[in-house]
């Protein structure tokens, strides 16, 4: 089922200079990582080492942010959207 | 929603006030009541760059009773691409006194308190809880971890926004209900891994949207009017043209608003990793351009490795330098001489400094960082070359 994943401008140029993608997957970790493949130069600035999220990479299915559900194991449905929001600290 | 003025502390308006604010007066939302709230009203901006400058704008043309401002920054001619606060005549001027005037100027009711100060654990809670508001328009994690942590210990609301390239966020933090900053961002990014507008850039216009709507926040909080965004996080998405809000939810765990384990200000540069970093860019060998120069000049031939953008060199260009930018340093070491000098160049020193890192992790050891990159350059040793 695919999934848009909506990106910041600062991590197009790790995906092809484009901001909205869409993944396959069940999960959200399992959307990513169907991005991943094709990108691998974002995997890093997506998740850790170990593969969790980020404590300043914030990721939401649809407006809410998956660390307070399931992490990267939350299911997804038809119809959702995946937004990565990574903590900027510009003035 | 309640307003962060009570009735007993509104300021009352002379008829020149009451004639310049007309078009507030005339909003049942505002009205005489609301504009005696905004005059009794004490903001604090912290930050009178990108973000403050039109935050400060629009929140004196409001009729804010008093502006406080921190800030210990010297205008400087790469700042005028954003900073409207400031104008060509300012630069070399203190932002504070380059505020002070503008300000004066769109309204001499407005009372500015200049605060010309580094905005820091020794200050911060002294100087926020003298106001009713936070303005965040600061410009680096540690900063915004101390504002956070500051107005969550004094019960002040925070009214967060930041921005990078072409994406902004909004949202207040620090209320009574809400979440707070740490609560969206336990912890920051490692130093590096996330440029800052210097280093990545900002579309000019960005912090006006930003920092207009850290206004509007304001605004709304201190009339107690609308749908402040308390629990919600507003991106701004300048390329697309586009708006989204988010959920932002308290969480349980948070230090500073859950569990409120954290009781006092911490050391914000060590929690960010800052002393780590930068002592860790001092161990990187290095040359100056001066020196760089000399060599060439004595015929030795050291590689001079450019690992910028391809955009960047459109503006500035070294002389006879191969260009790899840091990237794309991984897939071209193999290709890189093992039995030649190489001299790693960018900006500003600090992207070549971790290129020399990777060299040096890869088995390099004929590297040196070019000290200051191409606005040292352009110093000491070709002053035609443009600094950006």
């Amino acid at each position: 089922m695919p999934v848009p994943i909506h990106l910041p401008s600062a991590l197009a140029a790790q995906t092809g200079g484009l901001r909205q993608h869409l993944g396959d997957g069940h999960t959200v970790g399992a959307v990513l990582d169907d991005l991943v493949a094709r990108f691998p130069a974002v995997g890093p600035r997506l998740r850790d080492e170990h593969g969790e999220p980020y404590p300043f990479v914030t990721v939401y299915l649809n407006d809410e942010d998956i660390r307070l559900s399931d992490g990267f194991a939350t299911t997804v449905c038809e119809g959702d959207e995946i937004v990565i929001v990574p903590a900027v600290a510009g003035g | 929603m309640a307003t962060l003025i009570t009735p007993q502390r509104e300021a009352a308006l002379s008829h020149q006030e009451l004639t310049r604010y007309s078009r507030h007066l005339l909003l049942p939302e505002v009205g005489p009541e609301g504009q005696r709230k905004l005059k009794a009203a004490r903001v604090l901006l912290i930050g009178a760059g990108g973000l403050g400058s039109p935050a400060a704008l629009y929140l004196a043309a409001a009729g804010i009773g008093t502006l406080g401002i921190v800030d210990f920054d010297v205008v400087d001619v790469t700042n005028l691409q954003r900073q409207v606060l400031h104008g060509t005549s300012d630069v070399g001027r203190s932002k504070l006194a380059s505020a002070i005037d503008r300000l004066r100027e769109i309204n001499p009711y407005v009372q500015v308190e200049p605060h010309e100060v580094r905005f820091s654990r020794d200050n911060a809670l002294d100087l926020v809880g003298r106001y009713d508001l936070v303005v965040d328009g600061t410009d680096n994690f540690a900063t915004r971890y101390l504002v956070n942590d500051a107005c969550v210990l004094a019960g002040v609301p925070n009214v967060y926004g930041s921005i990078f390239r072409f994406d902004g966020q909004v949202s207040v933090f620090c209320t009574a209900e809400g979440p707070c900053y740490r609560c969206l961002y336990p912890e920051p990014p490692p130093p590096g891994l996330v440029p800052s507008c210097a280093e990545g850039g900002v579309l000019g216009v960005l912090p006006g949207l930003v920092g207009t709507l850290q206004a509007s926040e304001a605004l709304k909080l201190i009339l107690g009017i609308g749908d402040p965004l308390i629990g919600r996080l507003l991106l701004v998405d300048a390329l697309g043209a586009r708006w989204r809000t988010l959920k932002a939810k308290r969480n349980p765990q948070c230090p500073a608003c859950g569990t409120r384990t954290l009781t006092t200000l911490i050391d914000y540069d060590q929690f960010c990793g800052i002393n780590v970093a930068s002592a860790a860019a001092d161990e990187v060998p290095a040359i100056t351009p001066r020196e760089f120069v000399e060599q060439r000049a004595r015929g030795q031939d050291p590689l001079l490795l450019d690992v910028r953008e391809p955009h960047e060199i459109l503006v500035a260009e070294y002389p006879d330098a191969q260009l790899v930018p840091l990237g794309s340093l991984g897939e071209a070491i193999p290709a890189l001489p093992r039995d030649r000098d190489i001299v790693v160049a960018c900006r500003s020193g600090a992207r070549s400094a971790k290129a020399v890192r990777q060299l040096q992790a890869a088995g390099f050891v004929r590297v040196w960082n070019l000290e200051g990159g191409i606005l040292r350059w352009s110093d000491e040793v070709d002053p035609s070359i443009a600094k950006y």
